[in-house]
């Protein structure tokens, strides 16, 4: 019992549940989940379905956090790659077939690791401060897509190219299919390698690491340029879900939800040990309080302060030493036993 | 000279750390218009004193009296109250600030509920001009200068608070020959208008140029308080180091081991006026297959720096370097690993661990670089290899997944040894070792570091202990003043040798 209640995971999962259960007692129907027409349907698939951008990028941002950096143009490159897109299908000669999808697709997947690969040579090679080297593109790149999309909003009409936000596949939303091949894929690459190690020793002791002879120049570029290729994808499922590439507003914000989704996972905003399960689960605490809103039909006004006022208690709820504060109110005498040992 | 009061009389001073005794019944006396050496190697108290001095750590015995007025500091305000003022190695100023924003920082002159500009640049100017520094202008930012024109700014900011007591901690640490000329010319000027002044440093000649009086630690306790011109820079390393010199030549050489002689092949490394401006220069190094060369000298003598050279860590401007006969260029750690470098920092927190790691990621964290990323070393190898350096090293507690921060520093110390171990190194380079471990894994470090020069590795083994490099090493390379000064065969040298060297001023 007590080794589950210091699992690191086990806060975000409570805290999950409760919001899940909240929303089941507001609504009796919350939690069940239909067929239809073949396709699944219910609350739950549409937080899956809604969350699968951020869930994405948040994906990437877990990465870049645990090597001791952050990337706050996520947003924008997800805006450019859904410029890119669309503005490519718009203006082929044939913007509804299967092919056309495909090289907007790639091409919007090449903007994302060209834009990665240039955070990191900012932060790698340039030695720019994270926050200031992706602030750079943050601003940058939602001129770069309004220059892409001449300042309109592009709206397309390509089958293929909306199944990726919007169509399903056995039953499922193929969005949600993407995000998990995403998880899946990010965690046999750092995990089933030793790419993730290398990345954790990086963020916890850049100078040690390159002592020990690792390439910490290589693995930066790398992290980077993994969170511009799941930025892309998270830029084509927007853009897909609504037809159209909007320069200015498509994943705005979401390098925020993307950032809180990785503190409320678990991992450290000073690099380091990192836990993609605990990204998924704080991107999907996210995800369910912008439902839980409408559910419990919270005026617009509040939303935000009341999605602060949860993440504060989830975030407190982690730190050990609020933990220890609240404990020792409950039980004052009581000697705390986990002294460290020092040296 | 006794007559006179000094202006500090610190009595007996103990501070005591968890377990540890720091200083142990300490005098010091600081006297107006000298400047006072602090001497002692690594450990010795010196830090710890001054920052008794300064109000920063309370005092648990002893007396600290300051002008005739008996103290005690509950902080480093009140100190500076008593006007004492410090100026550190790193210079603690404010670098986005102008030079006379920083003189007059909390204490600018005052008009209409606004900061006087006018007054604070009239006072800036002023100190700076008592300092012969007038060519400054008082209004440039501050990180636009040198780091010795910080230094001095620093030293303006005492001078503007009319200090009567200066205390530089390592101010010639970052400078080059002129800029410590014009550091002393300011130190001689204070000095002349008063002022006492303590001044530390490892640099043993400006020690003799620059102080009048000396007093020694060891172990934190007091050797003693020598007129600078009566101490001989011999008898002052004897008293620093703790070995009485007719003790010294009775050093018992009995397990020294038979040493290989291989002058007639191509060494694996060889050095030629290696050096790197503002580091370490002057290192000519051969080392042949299955060798110890150690390297030894005061601290801040260049060891680390020659090391760190050697290992590609910092990247050598001077000379040139040939690894088994082909001239190399280190740029970086990783192409000197590649040459079978290894390189242990004696700087075991901030350069060795990584410290939210595991010990068995740490333990083959070399070998995975290494190896590149895409080829993970396979769990089962990885258990294996720990646990046979678990169980050869005697780490403890025997437990591969336990974080390595909560190691001591000894189990911590013999996990990054093999660490490169298991990376079959062809010369290992360790720096100091052996230091703040405990006697039973200190013995167990060097016995490995003999068999491992047997089995025909080269080693480069650097220890403040003289006595442990001489015993253990084949060569001994001196370094003095961030040069090397001499090579010697280790056939019977002594630690008198050594010091001879160190002591000459052959630089």
């Amino acid at each position: 019992m007590n080794a589950l209640l210091k699992h690191r995971l086990t806060w975000p999962v409570l805290a999950l549940v409760l919001l899940l259960l909240l929303n089941q007692v507001f609504r009796a129907d919350f939690l069940s989940v239909r067929l239809q027409d073949g396709h699944l349907y219910g609350s739950l698939i549409d937080i899956l379905r809604n969350g699968a951008p951020t869930i994405l990028i948040a994906l990437g941002m877990t990465l870049v956090i645990a090597s001791r950096g952050i990337d706050l143009s996520v947003g924008a490159v997800a805006a450019i790659a859904g410029a890119v897109s669309c503005t490519y299908i718009y203006t082929s000669p044939d913007p509804s077939s299967l092919r056309t999808a495909a090289v907007a697709v790639a091409l919007a997947v090449v903007a994302g690791l060209v834009l990665g690969l240039w955070n990191g040579f900012l932060v790698s090679v340039v030695g720019i401060q994270p926050i200031i080297a992706t602030l750079v593109l943050m601003t940058a790149g939602r001129g770069l897509a309004q220059l892409v999309t001449d300042g309109q909003i592009i709206s397309v009409s390509n089958d293929s190219y909306q199944s990726i936000g919007a169509g399903f596949v056995l039953g499922l939303p193929i969005s949600i299919l993407i995000a998990a091949a995403a998880f899946l894929a990010a965690g046999l690459l750092t995990r089933r390698t030793a790419l993730g190690t290398l990345i954790e020793a990086v963020g916890i002791n850049p100078v040690a690491s390159r002592l020990a002879g690792l390439n910490a120049r290589t693995i930066t570029m790398a992290v980077y340029v993994f969170s511009g290729l799941c930025a892309a994808i998270a830029g084509l499922m927007i853009s897909s879900n609504v037809t159209a590439a909007d320069a200015n507003n498509a994943g705005l914000y979401i390098e925020m939800d993307a950032i809180l989704a990785v503190v409320i996972g678990g991992t450290s905003l000073a690099g380091g040990r990192y836990s993609l399960v605990g990204t998924l689960i704080g991107a999907l605490i996210i995800q369910t309080l912008t439902t839980t809103v409408y559910t419990l039909g919270i005026p617009p006004e509040v939303t935000l302060v009341f999605k602060a006022l949860v993440v504060i208690i989830v975030c407190l709820l982690q730190s050990s030493r609020a933990r220890t504060l609240l404990k020792q109110r409950r039980r004052p005498v009581t000697a705390t036993s986990d002294v460290k040992v020092a040296i | 000279m006794n007559e006179i009061v000094p202006v500090v009389d610190l009595r007996g001073i103990s501070i005591e750390f968890p377990g540890v005794k720091a200083l142990d019944g300490v005098d010091l006396r600081l006297f107006q218009g000298e400047v006072h050496a602090l001497m002692g190697e690594n450990g010795a108290g010196k830090s710890t004193l001054i920052k008794a001095l300064t109000g920063v750590y309370a005092i648990d015995s002893g007396t600290i009296t300051v002008l005739g007025e008996q103290h005690r500091f509950a902080g480093p305000a009140e100190a500076q109250d008593a006007r004492i003022s410090t100026v550190y190695q790193e210079v603690n100023l404010c670098p986005n600030l102008s030079i006379e924003e920083n003189i007059l920082l909390g204490r600018e002159p005052r008009r209409r509920g606004g900061i006087h500009w006018k007054e604070v640049r009239r006072r800036a100017r002023a100190v700076l001009e008592r300092l012969n520094l007038g060519h400054l202008d008082p209004g440039s930012v501050l990180s636009s200068h040198s780091i010795a024109i910080q230094q001095l700014v620093a030293i303006a900011r005492s001078v503007q608070v009319d200090a009567k007591v200066l205390i530089l901690d390592e101010p010639t640490s970052s400078l080059d020959t002129e800029e410590v000329q014009q550091l002393f010319a300011v130190i001689r000027s204070l000095r002349d208008h008063g002022v006492a002044i303590l001044f530390v440093s490892h640099f043993l000649e400006q020690v003799y140029e620059i102080s009048d009086r000396m007093t020694v630690l060891r172990n934190g306790r007091l050797v003693g308080e020598f007129m600078t011109r009566e101490l001989p820079r011999m008898s002052l390393i004897s008293k620093m180091m703790g070995k009485e010199l007719d003790a010294l030549t009775e050093l018992d050489r009995s397990d020294v081991r038979t040493r290989p002689d291989r002058t007639d092949a191509v060494p694996l490394l060889l050095a030629e006026k290696l050096g790197r401006k503002g580091s370490v220069g002057n290192v000519d190094i051969a080392l042949y297959e299955g060798q110890i060369l150690g390297l030894a000298g005061l601290l801040g003598s260049g060891r680390t720096e020659t090391a760190r050279l050697l290992f590609g860590a910092d990247r050598a401007d001077q000379g040139q370097l040939t690894i088994r006969g082909t001239a190399q260029t280190l740029r970086s750690p990783r192409s000197a690993i590649d040459h079978g470098i290894a390189f242990s920092s004696e700087n075991r927190k901030e350069e060795g661990l990584i410290g939210d790691l595991s010990v068995r990621d740490n333990l083959v964290l070399a070998m995975q670089a290494s190896q590149g990323w895409l080829r993970r070393i396979p769990a089962h190898q990885q258990d294996q290899l720990t646990e046979k350096f678990i169980g050869a090293l005697d780490i403890r507690p025997a437990d591969k997944d336990a974080l390595i921060r909560n190691l001591s520093g000894g189990n911590q110390q013999k996990v990054l040894l093999a660490r490169w171990l298991i990376t079959n190194p062809k010369l290992l380079i360790l720096d100091e070792p052996t230091r703040g471990i405990d006697i039973g894994a200190k013995t167990q470090i060097q016995k490995l570091i003999s068999t491992l020069a047997g089995d025909g590795m080269s080693i480069i083994f650097i220890s403040a202990e003289l006595e442990e490099v001489l015993r253990l090493s084949d060569h001994i390379a001196v370094l003095k003043d961030r040069r090397m000064v001499a090579d010697l065969p280790n056939d019977g040298v002594t630690m008198e040798d050594v010091m001879t060297i160190i002591a000459g001023s052959a630089a």
